[in-house]
């Protein structure tokens, strides 16, 4: 993310000139996409600050003529916005799974944290099973609360992270076993492939919400929460599997034979040799479907499920703050908090791939001007 | 000096009848062959007429169609466990190196000893520091492959075989990718290697290596040993005139 060192000492002015106004036509474009720019910028900033109702206690202030942005729609639900509608007094366990996971992820992205191994273990095996136990109750003496109940960012993070933490592996395996020696297994994971990825996730989502529960049998039930998990978790394997498949091709046969060469099998040469340069190889398409993923999670909605985005479009039916901003306050709201979540993990991405030596030296083609 | 056909036990490679195809052509036709045990074979022969492809089916890389081979008394088939176990006695030296290059040198020799031979980490490092002081580049332990010269990681790749301790070593056209300056490094080590008695079979076109190192030298041509000669014969009174032929170019091309 450096600069470059010979731009470092130069003038801001004689940047410009370098930069925007080196040529004349070079200058009308500066000029023309800097209007652009400010006359969409004024009305934004106008909106989301400077017109803005900061504070009230219902929709009558968003109500009058001019009124930019209804932020107090927002405090107003924060608390359903987070939570769902998880009972007020059980609250903590879901703050407690967010400081537990999120302690460990910041963990784990933090550089030269000690004992990483420990805490990704913690996080993949362990993690979810506690998780699942706080939140869902029924044992220890806490309260059962029914995952219909559960909703806002506790849903957009439970099927976000249980779709990344699962889509990866599961990937993995059927990229391998698209490439297997065996018929059998090459045609069933080809077969999945391109089942889960030719269906739009919406279908599978109401499949897993209406179909279903017809072919069980009588008395049994599935959670829906766990029917959309695992709809969305094979959905995005497939995908996975893709850019997996994408890795693998690029890792010369050569690395192979050489690890069988010295008595690997198999599964040793792949996830020792192989599989750790064919990650790498497509770290960027990994991250790319795991922010797709994340983003997917909001049409958990279609079945009922409210994420973020499903609690905001519930509650622009809420007569106490109906206005003409309350919508766009929302949406807008919910739009940041998706861009915080997904911009972090690009650039998570992007420092892991600078730590693993892809984007520099002769695998950049920056460097060859 | 040719021991070929004297039955005895310590034949440690022992092939006959073997066929290979790859779809409609055949690579390989009826090839027998005998290895001795310190034995040092130069397979040579014009390019596609199968040497690469025979030692490849050596420790199996390339399964074969019909024949039988066996390698330190285990014949190479659809049991895998055998193929694993030849594999761990086999080393192997390739024409691209195929270094790790998500690992260090060092990494790369310990890394199959550790997780196959289970060995204990120390101890692998120990070796592999060892085998990297006989191949001449101990101050490289620390890098990675890219950091390295051709020549450099070639004699790492011949290391990490080494640390395997293996019976048999194969070297599958050692200094074809190398620059020249860096290819007499490589066959020094080479050299070393078989002075210290190793069984090695090395597809090479480096004749000097092949007179001076061999004991048997195998010309092949269209999937077929042509000949399997002592380097006096081999280049004094070739049997075959497609060997003449080929000896003829290649001395020319190289100014021996």
């Amino acid at each position: 993310m450096s600069m470059p060192s010979r731009e470092s000492s130069i003038s801001p002015a004689a940047w410009m000139r370098a930069n925007l106004f080196a040529t004349p036509v070079d200058g009308a474009i500066t000029v023309i996409m800097g209007g652009i720019i400010v006359m969409i910028a004024i009305p934004v900033i106008d909106w989301a600050l400077l017109s803005a109702i900061w504070v009230g206690s219902d929709g009558s202030q968003c109500r009058v003529e001019g009124a930019g942005a209804c932020w107090p729609f927002v405090t107003a639900k924060f608390n359903q916005f987070i939570f769902g509608r998880f009972p007020d007094e059980e609250q903590w366990r879901v703050i407690s799974v967010f400081v537990l996971g999120g302690g460990a992820i910041a963990w784990l992205a933090w550089p030269n944290a000690p004992a990483k191994a420990r805490i990704a273990v913690f996080l993949l095996m362990a993690f979810p099973f506690l998780a699942a136990l706080l939140l869902a109750g029924g044992v220890l003496g806490l309260a059962p609360v029914e995952t219909n109940l559960w909703g806002g960012m506790l849903i957009t993070l439970v099927v976000a992270f249980v779709g990344i933490v699962a889509s990866l592996p599961l990937g993995v395996l059927l990229a391998l076993g698209r490439q297997s020696e065996l018929p059998i297994v090459r045609l069933v994971c080809v077969g999945f492939i391109e089942f889960w990825r030719a269906v739009p996730l919406v279908i599978f989502l109401f499949m897993a919400s209406n179909m279903l529960p017809l072919f069980f049998p009588a008395g049994v039930t599935v959670d829906k929460l766990v029917r959309a998990l695992v709809a969305v978790a094979l959905f995005s394997s497939a995908y996975m599997a893709e850019v997996v498949r994408g890795g693998l091709q690029a890792v010369p046969k050569g690395q192979f034979e050489a690890a069988l060469s010295l008595g690997m099998g198999y599964w040793r040469a792949m996830v020792l040799i192989v599989l750790p340069q064919a990650l790498r190889h497509v770290l960027p398409g990994i991250v790319n479907t795991f922010i797709g993923l994340f983003k997917d999670t909001s049409l958990v909605y279609v079945i009922g499920l409210f994420d973020m985005l499903g609690v905001i479009t519930v509650n622009l039916t809420d007569p106490v703050w109906f206005s003409a901003q309350t919508a766009a306050t929302g949406y807008v709201f919910v739009a940041f908090i998706f861009w915080i979540f997904c911009f972090a993990m690009s650039r998570y991405s992007v420092r892991l791939e600078e730590n693993l030596g892809q984007s520099r030296g002769a695998n950049s083609y920056a460097s060859l001007r | 000096m040719t021991q070929s056909n004297s039955p005895s036990a310590d034949h440690i490679i022992h092939i006959s009848g073997l066929n290979k195809s790859f779809g409609d052509l055949h690579v390989l036709k009826d090839v027998d062959l005998t290895v001795c045990a310190g034995n040092k074979i130069v397979v040579c022969g014009p390019s596609g007429s199968g040497k690469s492809t025979l030692i490849r089916c050596i420790n199996r890389l390339e399964a074969h169609d019909s024949g039988t081979i066996q390698v330190d008394g285990k014949e190479l088939g659809d049991d895998l466990r055998a193929v694993e176990e030849v594999r761990r006695e086999v080393g192997m030296v390739f024409q691209q190196f195929n270094l790790f290059p998500h690992l260090s040198i060092l990494e790369n020799c310990t890394l199959a000893p550790i997780q196959v031979r289970k060995v204990p980490r120390p101890e692998a490092e120990k070796q592999a520091m060892a085998l990297l002081e006989r191949v001449r580049i101990p101050e490289q332990a620390h890098k990675f492959p890219n950091q390295l010269s051709g020549g450099q990681q070639q004699r790492a790749a011949i290391a990490r075989s080494l640390c395997m301790t293996p019976k048999i070593m194969l070297f599958d056209e050692p200094t074809s990718a190398l620059d020249p300056e860096m290819i007499k490094e490589v066959l020094d080590v080479m050299l070393d290697l078989a002075e210290g008695g190793m069984t090695m079979i090395v597809v090479t076109h480096e004749m000097g290596f092949a007179r001076t190192v061999a004991d048997r030298i195998l010309f092949m041509d269209e999937g077929r040993i042509l000949e399997d000669a002592s380097p006096t014969e081999f280049f004094d009174s070739p049997k075959h005139a497609r060997t003449k032929e080929f000896l003829s170019q290649i001395l020319d091309q190289t100014g021996h």
